[in-house]
């Protein structure tokens, strides 16, 4: 039985809802400079939810007072990997936190062919459990 | 019968531009600039025409009528000290105050902050500037730097570029304002004509004359709580006038470092009669003897040449 229509990768905030439009991302950016945190993008073509650190799309940026420079960065790397996931991380430096405290993702590949769960027969009758993204079955770049 | 319905109805949907205005605060900013802002009359006309502008443009919005946002993009010439950054930095809270920035800081930037030391290093350094003004005011000072026109390597035409795409396409986004000396901006715009175009804006910092010099001095003074004494007034009316004559005057910057060391010499005044009791009232007034120690009263020389 299928579960999660359109195999749709739920990661992040916001992932069983539709996808965010630019100016709800806008107002969830700014949120998190209100709260004075260091707004990234990240992309990858690698969705496994144990891949946790995505490629940087530029750096870190810091110091900033308004959502529209972020916004600008979210539409270049939409441009550069329009068929890549692109997310939104907000760090929060905050003694104790030092974690990302908001993330979310703003930009998914058309098709998204989802995961299947690989069983392994081992010793006696034990049985390990693999998840494994059906797209990384090809290289690099080719995958959606 | 029908001209009286129409006329009725047309009053109906008038708008008040005056409950626009007093909504907006921005007479609040107006009379804060008019008081603690002496002369600048040509600036403050332009400041009082963009407020304008943009109220009106607000009321228009009402009536469904579009117009373009208007560019405010500014370039702001004028000798040292005239008052450039401090005008920038008002301007940040008039646009805020008026809607038309968002968040109204200033981000202050010169050609070092811009271009980069090596190829593609310019356009993320220009970006990430750019970016940490949107919403504000970028303030680019001394922008002739940008370009050097002796050496055609250089990296700053590239910065130019990228400033230029973004004041067009971002333009609700940020408002640059450039700075400079006249005749050095001139030939910058001579060079970059499409810098010239895309700013509105262009307005003249004049010198200060003899009189707004000493108020500009009681405005500093008022705002350290210190004061001049009547002689004392006298005295920095006469030091201006020949303080004026000499090189390297810097209107308004020239008279706080004049007024910094009449501090000095006012403390040091005090603690050579430290065996006496000293009031409130000493403590605050800066004595004329404070000021005409200067060495620009004694040989007609700077203070801060070296004596011979």
């Amino acid at each position: 039985m299928m579960t999660n229509h359109g195999n749709r990768l739920t990661q992040g905030q916001f992932s069983f809802l539709p996808d965010l439009t630019d100016e709800q991302i806008t107002k969830q950016i700014k949120y998190a400079l209100n709260h004075g945190w260091a707004v990234s993008i990240e992309y990858t073509d690698d969705p496994h939810p144990r891949n946790t650190y995505w490629e940087m799309f530029g750096m870190p940026m810091f110091d900033l007072k308004d959502p529209a420079g972020i916004l600008m960065e979210v539409n270049s790397c939409r441009k550069t990997f329009p068929n890549h996931y692109v997310r939104v991380t907000a760090f929060s430096s905050a003694r104790g936190t030092e974690s990302p405290a908001m993330s979310y993702i703003v930009n998914r590949p058309a098709k998204e062919p989802g995961f299947g769960l690989v069983r392994q027969e081992s010793e006696g009758r034990m049985i390990r459990y693999t998840v494994h993204s059906y797209a990384t079955d090809k290289a690099e770049n080719e995958r959606y | 019968m029908n001209e009286s319905v129409k006329m009725s109805d047309d009053t109906q949907n008038a708008v008040d531009l005056e409950a626009e205005f007093r909504s907006s605060n921005v007479q609040e900013v107006l009379d804060k600039l008019d008081r603690e802002l002496v002369g600048l009359v040509p600036v403050k006309t332009r400041i009082r025409e963009v407020a304008a502008l943009l109220l009106v443009d607000r009321l228009r919005r009402q009536f469904e009528l579009t117009s373009q946002t208007p560019t405010l993009h500014m370039c702001f010439t004028g000798n040292p000290g005239t008052g450039k950054t401090t005008v920038a930095m008002r301007m940040g809270q008039i646009l805020k105050r008026l809607g038309y920035v968002r968040e109204g800081h200033l981000v202050t930037v010169t050609r070092d902050d811009l271009v980069g030391q090596y190829i593609g290093h310019t356009a993320p350094k220009t970006k990430e500037v750019i970016k940490k003004a949107m919403g504000g005011v970028l303030f680019i000072d001394e922008a002739y730097y940008l370009y050097k026109p002796e050496n055609e390597r250089d990296y700053g035409a590239e910065s130019i570029e990228i400033l230029l795409q973004v004041m067009e396409n971002n333009r609700d986004d940020l408002v640059v304002i450039l700075a400079g000396y006249k005749d050095k901006m001139d030939r910058f715009f001579q060079s970059n004509p499409g810098m010239r175009s895309r700013i509105a804006h262009h307005v003249d910092f004049p010198d200060y004359q003899p009189e707004e010099l000493l108020a500009i001095a009681e405005l500093m003074l008022a705002d350290q709580n210190y004061h001049f004494s009547p002689n004392a007034r006298e005295a920095f009316t006469r030091y201006l006038k020949l303080r004026m004559t000499l090189e390297h005057f810097a209107n308004a910057r020239s008279v706080r470092n004049a007024l910094d060391r009449a501090r000095l010499r006012q403390a040091n005044r005090l603690f050579g009669r430290r065996t006496s009791p000293i009031t409130r009232d000493d403590l605050m007034t800066l004595d004329a003897e404070d000021i005409l120690a200067s060495r620009v009263f004694q040989e007609g020389q700077l203070d801060q040449v070296p004596a011979r």
